[in-house]
């Protein structure tokens, strides 16, 4: 399949990068689905019979699957270009979606385990690198502004998906005009097959969209010597092998991870936690379940926009910067919610807000951040690497928010009180993230690629 | 060698109808949020 191949997909002179962006938010669209699946949960829970934990594991092994297959394709994906990466991409999320209607039609979860999870979850991770470097190359003058507008479109995806996927449940379930409806199996299954052939259509639009610069190319009127001004932005290259044994890759694996970890935790309680804030002594809450959901959406939104507007920012302050932003500013806005955020519901969703666009902002930025440290050279590959923060934290965030609150009691009778040791647990995680941003400098010499008529003076080492 | 992008190429065309593609989409999931979210200040 060679009009797959990186060299088919050099632009001609004259083409237009602005054409880059919407073809990366395609994919990058499609594969948010992802934090669209509660729209869902309840059906399958009732469908298999099974428990909410059960129906969980679905969205925990994609998210796992995300991080794993981003780390080992990322040099696959680097050096085949991002063509092929969006088809095979494309190719996996539609197959996963199959694979999973046909475990909801044969009632076998592992079906749907394996399909939408492991199968879907290696089109995440490809998908969700795919276009990533070559944003980067295409956009050298604002890469923070590049990666932000693809990386938004992971945070945009579930604002589709899920009033989309209501809407068809509906249609495909006779029964939905009933009191109480929980949508049936098959009509879940059928949505699967659904998303499979539009979300393949989609991304398919994004594959073959997309072309990468042809060598040397660079904006009219950028001047790389300008970049370079900045103390962090390297313009020498790090490949993936070497940037993992970086200290700098650690430290941003860390920051990373912490800022994920922190607002994972609100957004996995987000519903149930602002009617627990607002529980009065008699045990009702002063916030409904309609308002519960309006803040759901709403942190949905400072989720996206704090993907574009965060990292589209750090263009003019820097990656280190924001990144103290992110830690340093989320830890007091952490402990004003732990410790006042009970006190009015517009201070508690003015910093619920600010907070999850601090974590959407810290996805954006990563892959400029990259950039800066290590070159352009493999950054796709290394940034799948970095991804591996996100796997674990998927897994670290929920667990001790959890872990907290089942020691405080029993959802329904849990109050504002409750969620301080979880909170303040995530305050002290970020400032570990803060001071391991703190620490990130330039990348030694002896890590750099060499260049012509220059060798390496040593081989590196893992850095102690 | 370096090339330089010139100029603004005639691909207005293209570019409406891509943008259009994923914004489309994109603002109706927005629009559809924001209808959610109004009953938080309702």
């Amino acid at each position: 399949m060679g009009w797959l191949d990186r060299e088919r997909t050099i632009a001609p002179p004259g083409f237009n990068r602005w054409l880059v962006p919407p073809a990366a938010l395609a994919v990058h669209l499609c594969i948010g689905q992802a934090y669209a699946t509660s729209v869902y949960k309840t059906a399958l829970v009732k469908h298999f019979g099974a428990s909410l934990t059960e129906v969980g594991v679905i969205f925990s092994i994609a998210i796992v699957m995300l991080g794993l297959s981003a780390a080992i394709m990322g040099t696959w994906v680097d050096r085949n270009g991002p063509r092929k990466a969006m088809f095979t991409s494309a190719a996996f999320w539609a197959s996963g979606f199959l694979i999973g209607s046909l475990g909801i039609f044969s009632h076998q979860l592992w079906l749907v385990y394996l399909g939408y999870g492991v199968v879907g979850g290696i089109g995440l991770g490809v998908g969700y690198i795919s276009p990533v470097s070559t944003l980067i190359k295409w956009f050298p003058d604002r890469p923070g502004l590049a990666t932000g507008m693809a990386i938004m479109g992971f945070g945009g995806g579930a604002l589709i998906a899920s009033p989309v996927s209501t809407a068809l449940l509906k249609m495909y379930d006779p029964n939905s005009g009933a009191k109480g409806w929980v949508a049936s199996g098959e009509s879940v299954g059928k949505l699967f097959l659904t998303l499979a052939v539009v979300y393949l259509a989609y991304m398919m639009f994004g594959a073959f969209t997309i072309k990468v610069p042809a060598e040397g190319w660079k904006p009219a009127g950028f001047d790389p010597a300008k970049v370079k001004a900045a103390s962090l932005v390297t313009t020498e290259n790090v490949s993936a092998r070497n940037a993992v044994k970086t200290r700098q890759f650690w430290l941003v694996w860390i920051a990373l991870f912490c800022n994920v970890t922190a607002g994972i935790g609100i957004l996995e309680q987000a519903a149930p936690m602002i009617q627990d804030f607002f529980r009065q002594t008699d045990g009702t809450s002063l916030a409904s379940a309609a308002v519960a959901a309006g803040f759901v959406g709403l942190l949905s939104i400072g989720n996206m926009s704090g993907r574009f507007a965060w990292s589209a920012i750090s263009d003019v302050t820097g990656r280190k910067r924001i990144y103290m932003v992110f830690l340093g500013v989320g830890a007091l806005l952490y402990t004003v919610l732990a410790l006042a955020g009970s006190t009015t519901t517009v201070l508690y969703v003015a910093l619920a807000f600010v907070i999850i666009s601090f974590y959407g902002g810290g996805f954006a930025t990563a892959p400029a951040y990259l950039r800066d440290l290590f070159g352009t050279f493999q950054v796709g590959a290394i940034h799948g690497r970095l991804l591996t923060a996100w796997s674990a934290a998927g897994v670290a965030g929920p667990l001790i928010v959890n872990a907290f609150l089942d020691a405080q009691g029993k959802p329904g009778a849990l109050n504002a009180a409750s969620y301080q040791p979880a909170l303040l647990t995530m305050v002290g995680l970020l400032v570990i993230g803060f001071v391991a941003n703190l620490l990130v400098t330039p990348v030694e010499a002896r890590f750099h690629e060499p260049r012509a008529g220059r060798v390496r003076s040593e081989e590196p080492a893992l850095e102690a | 060698m370096t090339t330089e992008q010139s100029s603004v190429t005639p691909s207005t065309g293209k570019l409406v109808i891509a943008w259009a593609l994923v914004g489309v989409p994109l603002g109706y999931g927005v629009y559809e949020t924001l209808t959610r979210v109004a009953a938080l200040f309702g």
